[in-house]
């Protein structure tokens, strides 16, 4: 995993865009772990991972060391290594251009 | 990841929202998608290494913007201003290239070249009808747009933003979606200079409606911010200095109440005229925005509140705030360091050097980031003891006079409190005596005050090296069209 690359979930419509890669671990949605692109059929939902992703949103977890970009919004949620992600604090900036 | 996906996910997002007005036409961000996918399908049969836009800003712009970058070739906007040999130096350092816009000048000026041509109309024409909407957005992380840099002070040179430095900085400042279905953003700044491009990409990921104006004239642009309603405006300040002056003492102005927001920047904002500016429109949010083409657009700003709180304060460094650039952005880090490369504690003067993932700092010949990934920006300034940033000019203008820097800033500002001065510029002169000695240029609103009255003006309030040995009036002072001040054309009128 890189930033910049895309990832797709592979049991709902997510899509997101890496802005900053992990060192290491797995990154998941709605429990199963992200591809680059979908193979096959679809697996079922984790229930433990259902609160559904925000377009537009950021998500990281509680040390920094992911950050991903919701660019297709779907039913799961995300986690690394089993650890739900959090919604980012945007900290809204007085629009300059 | 490149800038294509900025507007794919306004069209997932909002495909029927309206994104761009521009000429009396709507155009909504899956009809903007769909002309940018088409445009990528007219470039790749091109086989060209550029994507140059010659024209006044129009839907153009932002189509093929988004078109080079799905093909993933350089978006390289030209100043259509420039004179003729100028313009046939950069046409030929970007052969070959497609070009939209003045076909018969691209012509007249590159008769032999491989340049694919096509009218704005044409080409808009052909990226609606080409349209594949369901492509996916690219992932290019080469160039994204390549542009000619002024050249106030050399030749222009091709700086370069990758697709990672304007992602980093959209990503970095505007929440996607963050607009209301009400909201319109007024672009008068031309596609060319970074303000423009900014302005768009900006826009888009907001999904705030964008209102093209094609080429600024300040009644036009008065007329449009009214009856568009429009609720954001980018402006330079000569920009703001026309439409302050074609309102008047504002009896005649329209309604402006939709109007939320002025961000200004791109050039010295002299404080008389903000001052203006903020009684004209009193229900308006000022934000002051410093960036330069080589860092993405905005690197510091100064928001509203700082604007209310630097105008109603009785403290005179809250109030000289207002002449400050205001504080970096969070994604932001910046130092201001000496000629030995030095980091300077506040309230010393040096060069400002910041880094950060928007921070390109690369043209196409070299890259001017240093150990560190540090780019030093040639621009002078200092930070006030909370971390306010104050410009005082370029790096190259300082005037060393008998090993003292003088910056002109200091010595423009002290010139135009004085209510006969409308216009001031310091510049260094060759001195036998010092090295260099101050001589500066002025224009006047009112009677000449006399040469000893402006020298203990300076004395008084700054101190004796900083007295001019040469004071030249003139009309007005030479200014690009952007309201930069053209300093070796201030060298040439004192040389003369």
């Amino acid at each position: 995993m890189k930033a910049g690359s895309k990832l797709k979930s592979a049991v709902d419509d997510t899509e997101v865009l890496l802005v900053k890669a992990p060192a290491a671990g797995v990154l998941a949605c709605g429990g199963a772990p992200m591809v680059a692109e979908r193979t096959g059929e679809r697996g079922p939902i984790d229930p433990a991972f259902a609160e559904t992703t925000k377009m537009g949103k950021r998500y990281t977890d509680a040390a920094g060391t992911v950050e991903v970009l919701v660019i297709k919004p779907g039913a799961g949620s995300l986690s690394l290594d089993g650890v739900a992600l959090q919604l980012k604090d945007a900290k809204p900036l007085p629009s300059s251009d | 990841m490149d800038i294509s996906l900025l507007l794919k996910m306004a069209a997932d997002a909002e495909p029927d929202r309206v994104g761009l007005t521009c000429d009396g036409r709507n155009w909504t961000y899956a009809e903007l998608w769909a002309a940018a996918t088409g445009a990528a399908a007219v470039i790749s049969r091109s086989e060209c290494t550029h994507v140059a836009l010659l024209d006044t800003g129009s839907e153009a712009a932002p189509i093929a913007l988004i078109g080079a970058a799905l093909f993933g070739v350089p978006y390289c906007p030209l100043n259509y201003r420039l004179a003729d040999a100028d313009l046939a130096g950069l046409l030929a350092r970007i052969e070959p290239a497609l070009i939209i816009g003045d076909v018969e000048r691209v012509q007249r000026l590159a008769p032999d070249a491989t340049h694919k041509i096509y009218s704005r109309a044409d080409f808009v024409a052909l990226a609606e009808k080409e349209a594949q909407p369901e492509r996916e957005a690219g992932e290019d992380e080469g160039i994204a747009v390549q542009l000619f840099t002024s050249g106030t002070t050399a030749a222009p040179k091709a700086a370069i933003l990758r697709h990672s430095n304007l992602v980093s900085y959209i990503l970095g400042t505007v929440e996607f979606g963050a607009a209301e279905p009400e909201e319109a953003a007024l672009v008068s700044v031309p596609p060319y200079h970074i303000a423009g491009i900014a302005a768009l990409l900006s826009s888009i990921y907001a999904l705030r409606r964008i209102i093209l104006l094609p080429a600024f004239d300040p009644a036009v642009w008065i007329d449009l911010a009214a009856r568009e309603k429009a609720t954001n405006a980018f402006v330079v300040p000569t920009m703001l200095s026309r439409i302050v002056e074609a309102l008047g003492d504002g009896s005649d102005a329209p309604d402006f109440s939709h109007l939320k927001a002025i961000a200004y920047g791109g050039g010295r904002m002299p404080v008389e005229l903000l001052l203006r500016a903020l009684d004209l429109f009193p229900e308006t949010n000022f934000t002051n925005a410093y960036g330069l083409t080589e860092t993405s657009s905005t690197v510091a700003l100064l928001g509203p509140d700082e604007h209310r709180a630097a105008h109603k304060s009785d403290d005179p460094v809250v109030r000289a705030r207002l002449g400050s650039v205001g504080k970096p952005l969070p994604t932001i880090e910046l130092e201001i360091r000496d000629e030995d490369g030095k980091v300077l504690p506040a309230g010393e003067a040096g060069e400002i050097y910041v880094r950060g993932d928007q921070v390109s700092g690369e043209y196409r010949e070299r890259s001017a980031l240093i150990a560190g990934g540090w780019f030093p920006t040639r621009d002078a300034g200092y930070l006030d003891e909370e971390g306010y940033l104050f410009l005082s000019g370029r790096a190259d203008d300082v005037i060393v006079r008998g090993g003292e820097n003088i910056s002109p800033g200091e010595i423009e500002d002290v010139l135009l409190t004085h209510p006969c001065i409308a216009d001031a510029a310091a510049v260094g002169i060759p001195s036998a005596e010092w090295g260099e000695a101050v001589a500066i240029v002025i224009a006047l609103k009112g009677a000449h005050p006399g040469e000893a009255e402006i020298k203990t003006l300076i004395r008084d309030r700054l101190r004796s090296s900083r007295v001019p040995e040469r004071i030249l009036v003139v009309e007005a002072l030479p200014y690009n069209e952007m309201g930069k001040l053209l300093r070796r054309e201030v060298r040439r009128l004192l040389a003369s």
